[in-house]
């Protein structure tokens, strides 16, 4: 008995030994779940490639990602943080606060949300302001706000078919859903019900994006590919995700067209897919020459083996930047360029 | 009423209750198997893995290597140029599209597997050998039925000259199924063909090791301590409270915990299996002492006053008679507490262990992840290799479980005095 607890106290005691002398030789990213299949397939080639340890990527989410990452410079802080938005004003606020005074902004390639139903669901196409009069908490009807009172989609619009309204949406804390309240529940909010809003002296955003909750619109969690399962088995649902999803799922589900427009590369590309949005990952410059491999690990993930059309991101469904927008993130991951947080 | 029939109706409700009490076990046991089923059926095909028989030739001309080579000559040497050939030569492809289409039917690490042959034998420049090279994700995914392909063709992943060749491969019997061995050896990976366990099995290890490290000595000195030598008062009535309350604690406050103070304040490098041993050990010791002190209340008092009788002191009479008779259940107590900590993952993903480790941890303060945290982001990768990964990793998870909990129970059986 004295034995094993001397022995167990000497592996404890060396074990604290190790830790005190501990610094950080390989490249540690949080971020957006939106970037992390990208971000991850750059790391395992960057570290394949033998030079330099394989980068650590957690995926943690666009706002939580920006708060370790801001938190301070130093080996306990990431260097890298991926995100499916730009940086916030207040996120650069606290990145100011603690010393992370230089950052560098790439943008990776572009995401198009995909409104997504099963295969043997015949063909569908919404605009932005039916998909808004769906989902939406409180709507405009003949001049009054009221509670959203749709059941089917024929109740909408007498084009659309006799069937009851059910989209699976992301949960309020991804970016996914952030996009899609930006792009589609504010554009989509009709004027009539932006001014009654005004009117009330409520933030007109806010309200176009608030949700119903009376189970039309069901929340699905952040597990994506839970989502196409619950698509499957459901040809009247609804559901939204990544374009990457579309693409690795295309046997199963398929995209609805918004505005007449059906998700594709080039329509993501050059922003006529109406929910597009680019994605971007942020770097601490204090850390470049620091920790090993920052600049190499840029390289490769601006590379045109990496973020071109034939590129191997784009093969996993990143969509790619135009040629004049590539040119510009080449050079800033090149030369370091920080952008301005004040 | 008369006294039969009251005796019927008793018989009755008694029988009732039995046909409950079966129906119940059936229906648990229904869920039990649907799961396992489920499961297995997912899980089982993702043991092995699809290869692609070609032929190599080491072509002197595209290698700059002799034979004899020196390996750190053979691991700095490029093989690109032999990969595409070897590749190309699997079928003819008539234009650059056909040929990219064809290089994708092979693992990314077709180059990687290529380099290693030629590190097993440096005699082989000039020569050509027949070579099992890792099929890609899509090809083994249809190979395997998990994949349809009676659908059109701008609906599937798969082209139809991709088809077409696989066809020719199976007819050719040039399609080969062999035991993944990747699946153990390899660490994370955006291929679903090369993704393992690896990984996330030593970093387990290492939290589990260190989680019993802390938590075993600990846990048994405290509950020695309180339940023979503390006096009874209201002090250690309130500690005990508190021992059950925290074994009720949702093990993600203790992941907040470890955030706030190993991370934030100590300072310990994230992700890493000591942090997460550490998180585990403070989860799991109140889930220990609970079961420890169980089984010292077994040891009956006859034990004590004997060995007191005959003039030991107490410490003797608690070190030499009550720990080795209550050690079987303390044993299997702490089996099943680190059972516990070994499929938890919600303290883990605040510690930075929920991320993507493809390098194999070899100490405990490299970063790794860790078997059910592997589960969770597999469960969510868009890749459909992934799903067969993922139903394997729990059937790894759970064999593990039902190892230790046998074990357990097998001291217990083995050990254990009964006292009647």
């Amino acid at each position: 008995m004295n034995k094993l607890i001397n022995v167990m106290l000497g592996i404890l005691l060396a074990l604290s030994f190790v830790t005190t002398s501990h610094s950080r030789d390989q490249i540690r990213i949080v971020g957006s779940s939106t970037v992390y299949p990208y971000a991850t397939v750059v790391a395992e080639k960057f570290g394949k490639a033998g030079k330099f340890k394989t980068p650590i990527i957690e995926s943690t989410g666009t706002g939580g990602g920006m708060k370790l990452f801001c938190a301070g410079v130093g080996a306990n802080h990431p260097d890298v943080t991926n995100a499916s938005r730009a940086i916030k004003p207040k996120e650069k606020a606290l990145c100011e606060k603690n010393g992370v005074s230089e950052i560098i902004e790439i943008i990776v390639g572009n995401d198009g949300i995909s409104l997504a139903h099963s295969n043997s669901a015949p063909d569908a196409n919404f605009t932005k302001e039916q998909l808004w009069r769906a989902l939406a908490a409180n709507v405009d009807v003949d001049g009054k706000l009221v509670e959203n009172p749709y059941k089917n989609w024929n109740d909408i619009n007498s084009s659309l078919p006799n069937k009851k309204i059910e989209i699976l949406v992301a949960p309020p804390t991804s970016g996914t859903r952030d996009a899609w309240n930006s792009l589609v529940m504010v554009k989509g909010c009709s004027d009539k019900a932006k001014s009654l809003f005004k009117a009330a002296d409520k933030n007109a955003k806010k309200e176009c994006a608030k949700m119903r909750e009376d189970g039309y619109a069901v929340e699905a969690g952040e597990n994506d590919t839970l989502i196409v399962q619950k698509l499957t088995s459901n040809p009247n649902a609804y559901g939204f995700f990544g374009y990457s999803y579309l693409v690795a799922n295309k046997d199963k589900v398929k995209a609805a067209a918004v505005n007449g427009v059906r998700p594709s590369l080039e329509g993501i590309q050059n922003y006529s897919y109406p929910i597009a949005r680019p994605l971007f990952f942020y770097v601490k410059k204090a850390h470049v020459g620091v920790i090993p491999g920052i600049q190499e690990f840029l390289d490769e993930f601006t590379s045109k083996k990496a973020m071109s059309n034939r590129g191997y991101l784009a093969k996993i469904g990143l969509v790619p930047l135009a040629s004049d927008k590539y040119k510009v993130t080449r050079t800033a991951a090149l030369d370091l360029k920080t952008i301005s947080i004040k | 009423m008369t006294k039969e029939e009251r005796l019927k109706k008793r018989h009755r409700s008694e029988k009732r209750f039995k046909l409950y009490g079966v129906a119940s076990i059936f229906v648990a046991l229904l869920f039990v198997l649907i799961l396992v089923q489920n499961i297995f059926s997912k899980g089982s095909s993702a043991f092995m893995k699809t290869a692609i028989n070609v032929e190599v030739f080491f072509d002197p001309e595209l290698l700059e290597l002799q034979n004899g080579a020196s390996s750190d000559d053979i691991l700095q040497a490029d093989f690109f140029d032999i990969t595409i050939e070897t590749l190309l030569k699997a079928y003819p492809a008539k234009n650059l599209d056909e040929e990219n289409e064809l290089i994708d039917l092979f693992s990314t690490d077709a180059e990687i597997e290529i380099r290693k042959a030629f590190l097993e034998n440096n005699n082989l420049v000039g020569k050509k050998i027949n070579l099992e090279i890792t099929a890609s994700d899509d090809i083994d995914q249809l190979h395997k039925g998990n994949y349809p392909r009676d659908l059109p063709e701008d609906r599937r992943r798969i082209s139809n000259f991709q088809l077409n060749i696989y066809d020719n491969l199976v007819e050719s019997k040039k399609i080969v199924k062999n035991f993944n061995n990747y699946f153990f050896k390899n660490g994370d990976s955006r291929n679903p063909e090369l993704a393992g366990i690896g990984g996330a099995l030593v970093g387990s290890f290492y939290s589990i090791l260190i989680c019993l490290l802390l938590s075993f000595p600990v846990a048994v000195l405290a509950s020695i301590y309180l339940e023979e030598f503390a006096p009874k008062n209201k002090i250690t009535d309130f500690i005990e409270i508190n021992i059950n309350n925290l074994a009720a604690v949702p093990s993600i406050v203790y992941g907040l915990l470890a955030l706030q103070i190993l991370l934030a304040t100590i300072q310990l490098p994230r992700s890493t299996p000591l942090v997460a041993g550490i998180t585990l050990a403070l989860m799991t010791l109140p889930r220990i002492i609970i079961p420890c002190r169980a089984s010292l209340k077994a040891v009956p008092p006859s034990i004590r006053e004997g060995a007191l009788a005959v003039g030991a002191s107490k410490f003797q009479s608690v070190f030499h008679h009550v720990v080795p008779l209550a050690l079987p259940g303390t044993l299997s107590g702490t089996i099943i507490g680190l059972a516990q900590a070994l499929g938890e993952t919600a303290p883990l993903i605040l510690i930075g262990m929920v991320a993507f480790v493809v390098d194999i941890p070899s100490t405990p303060i490299d970063p790794s992840s860790s078997l059910p945290v592997q589960v969770y982001l597999w469960s969510e990768s868009a890749e459909r290799g992934f799903v067969e990964k993922t139903s394997a990793t729990i059937m790894m998870l759970l064999s593990f479980l039902i190892v230790m909990n046998f074990i357990a129970v097998y001291l217990r059986q083995k050990f254990e005095k009964r006292w009647n």
